[in-house]
């Protein structure tokens, strides 16, 4: 978002040039959410379109329509296509976008809190911890939560294992990137090699399989009926992180600095972080593992609307939505008819991004030299 | 909006087993600015930092206008105290003008957005320290002394009745340590500032508070405080203090040597000499 001009302070013309007319006119983040909802909608579209079956886009919005009753024109479609686009890719579409938007406030949110671009719920080892929450009810048969037993576990290990990472990595008020990467590399190795231990040991073998396909993070399975519980985690999730935008804004910059405009830093944070693990918990125990998303699309997002909460927020949610949606079409596609776990996918996006990120903040913080 | 007065009573501040400040008092009557000087680690920031509510007392009060501070809800006291510390934030793209703008949060509910006043009060703010121009431009790229204009614009925005700055002058060339000092005597609060240089301090401040060990060891009026025995008890430097002609301040001029009894590095003993020409001024 720099302006050329901002390098040329000695143009008398540049000087009264406002640098800040895209970014704090309402015209920017308005539009930013306009093209990513328009954006999200054909994401969606073609998500219910394309696959081993293709249901023209046109007849995908017929089906669609037709079924909430907004047209009741005679269906000239066969019964199986409407199935295919209802039953089938509509719920798994839906969790994609309820995911990505989900996974993408939580490392937004997640970056403020610890103080730390790098932080992610995948890198943190949270998502290892909702993992093992969830498989330790899966091996040990345990539904003390009836149907939701499985999220409820999920939202103890996140929380727990983001409590231990925060602890291990904080030091003088401080975290270091190195430190945060570390200890969350090593708790989710430690959580991975208890979760693989318990699959290994178990006596149900059919279901330990099961579990290891979802621990690589996939879509598939999901049906109308356990759409609501991940569904309702992002909308109470998005519309608290909201709230709290200008709290979030605050921590930007520095505790201290934080506590002296206002905010109770401490249970702030403590509140957040449960809040951020329940909709992690929630989210993995429906889609698995996914990482990386709540890395890569806040920084995108922030090249074009800057770091003002208020409006990172809605925007990645957005574009956490349309990524995941896409980044699921290509995990049921490129290698048809086997399917890729989508979580394979976005490790293989992430990956390279990390190294980025991580590198630019090296030269950034190499450049700030005198402060 | 609150008057202003600072009551500090019998404060200790510890960290662990360490003793940071010692029963500290000190007051600041309601638009007075009050200079707190000492040499490093002498509990400046630490008195600082009790006074803006981020490090609990051992023992003592602060009080704002007769009431305990840290018995008042954080953002209560965020409308009436604001700071400037030291601690650097992160870098997450924002623009100086989203900066000053964080100011205005305690005064802020919820869900409510920024009006036109809130706008109004962040350009006075960047006016105030000479950096409107900016207002656009991403924090992260500005250079030390420009963020650190910023960071005193938004403790402004805030509106405060107190304000309290830890070496608000550092990373500033002089003529912005002139214009930010000269600002922050215009205005209406109180002001509590942590100081280096200790002439910027005497031309300044109303009173001084020098600290030392974590306890105050002398107070008042920088021509009262500022005397070259205070000064080479304190800081262990030879000195010699006259008023300035032309701005009636006290003027220090530390004299070279590293004993602090006037002794220079071959011996020579020059605690006599007042010849300005072999003064070196610093701190």
């Amino acid at each position: 978002m720099t302006s050329p001009a901002t390098d040329t302070p000695l143009d008398p013309a540049a000087r009264h040039q406002p640098f800040d007319a895209g970014r704090q006119g309402p015209g920017t983040p308005t539009a930013a959410l306009v093209i990513l909802t328009v954006l999200l909608l054909a994401s969606v579209t073609a998500g219910l379109a394309i696959g081993s079956v293709h249901v023209p886009p046109g007849q995908v919005w017929g089906i669609v329509t037709h079924a909430v009753g907004a047209d009741p024109s005679e269906p000239d479609w066969s019964r199986a296509r409407e199935t295919i686009v209802l039953d089938v890719r509509a719920p798994r579409v839906l969790l994609g976008a309820v995911t990505g938007a989900g996974l993408a406030v939580v490392g937004t949110a997640m970056q403020a809190l610890i103080r730390n671009p790098l932080a992610e719920p995948y890198l943190l080892g949270v998502s290892s911890g909702a993992s093992l929450g969830a498989v330790t009810v899966i091996v040990f048969g345990v539904t003390l939560f009836g149907p939701v037993s499985l999220s409820v576990a999920a939202f103890a290990g996140a929380l727990g294992a983001l409590i231990l990472v925060y602890a291990t990595a904080r030091t003088g008020g401080r975290i270091t990137s190195v430190r945060l990467v570390l200890s969350g590399v090593a708790i989710a190795a430690v959580l991975t090699a208890v979760l693989d231990l318990l699959l290994l040991t178990t006596d149900r073998g059919n279901e330990a399989r099961a579990v290891l396909a979802w621990t690589l993070g996939g879509l598939g399975g999901v049906s109308w009926g356990t759409l609501w519980l991940p569904s309702t985690a992002l909308l109470v999730g998005i519309a608290v992180l909201l709230l709290h935008a200008r709290n979030l804004n605050l921590l930007l910059a520095g505790e201290e600095a934080a506590t002296t405009m206002g905010l109770d830093v401490a249970r702030f944070r403590a509140r957040m972080f449960v809040l951020l693990s329940l909709v992690t918990g929630v989210l993995v125990a429906a889609a698995g593992p996914i990482g990386f998303v709540g890395l890569m699309v806040p920084h995108t997002v922030r090249l074009f609307v800057g770091g003002d909460h208020r409006r990172v927020l809605p925007t990645a949610a957005l574009g956490g939505a349309v990524f995941l949606v896409w980044a699921d079409i290509a995990a049921r596609t490129v290698a048809a008819p086997m399917e890729i776990p989508v979580g394979v996918l976005t490790a293989l996006c992430g990956g390279p991004f990390f190294l980025w990120l991580m590198r630019r903040d090296a030269r950034r913080a190499a450049g700030e030299g005198v402060a | 909006m609150t008057a202003g007065e600072l009551a500090v009573d019998g404060l200790t501040l510890t960290a662990g087993a360490r003793r940071l400040v010692r029963d500290v008092s000190l007051t600041a009557h309601p638009g007075e600015v009050i200079g707190l000087v000492g040499p490093n680690g002498s509990g400046k920031s630490s008195l600082l930092r009790a006074v803006y509510r981020v490090l609990r007392p051992a023992e003592g009060r602060v009080r704002l206008d007769g009431a305990d501070a840290w018995s008042l809800p954080v953002r209560q006291l965020a409308r009436s105290v604001a700071a400037v510390v030291q601690e650097s934030g992160t870098d997450f793209d924002l623009s100086v003008r989203e900066v000053v703008a964080m100011g205005r949060t305690p005064h802020k509910r919820l869900l409510s957005g920024d009006t036109a006043e809130d706008a109004r009060l962040i350009e006075e703010a960047l006016a105030t320290v000479h950096v409107s121009e900016l207002a656009g431009r991403p924090f992260d790229r500005l250079s030390g002394g420009e963020r650190q204009r910023v960071l005193i614009a938004r403790a402004l925005a805030q509106r405060p009745s107190l304000l309290v700055l830890d070496e608000p002058t550092n990373h500033l060339d002089i003529r912005h340590q002139l214009d930010v000092l000269g600002a922050l005597r215009r205005l209406p609060a109180t002001v509590l500032v942590a100081l280096h240089d200790l002439n910027l301090a005497a031309y300044y401040c109303d009173r001084l508070y020098v600290l030392r060990d974590g306890e105050v060891t002398a107070s008042g009026p920088p021509a009262e405080v500022l005397t070259p025995r205070l000064l080479a008890e304190v800081y262990g430097v030879a000195s010699e203090v006259a008023v300035h002609p032309l701005t009636g301040a006290p003027q220090v001029t530390f004299l070279p040597g590293d004993t602090g009894h006037g002794r220079s590095r071959d011996g020579e003993d020059r605690s006599a000499v007042r010849t300005p020409g072999a003064a070196r001024a610093g701190d």
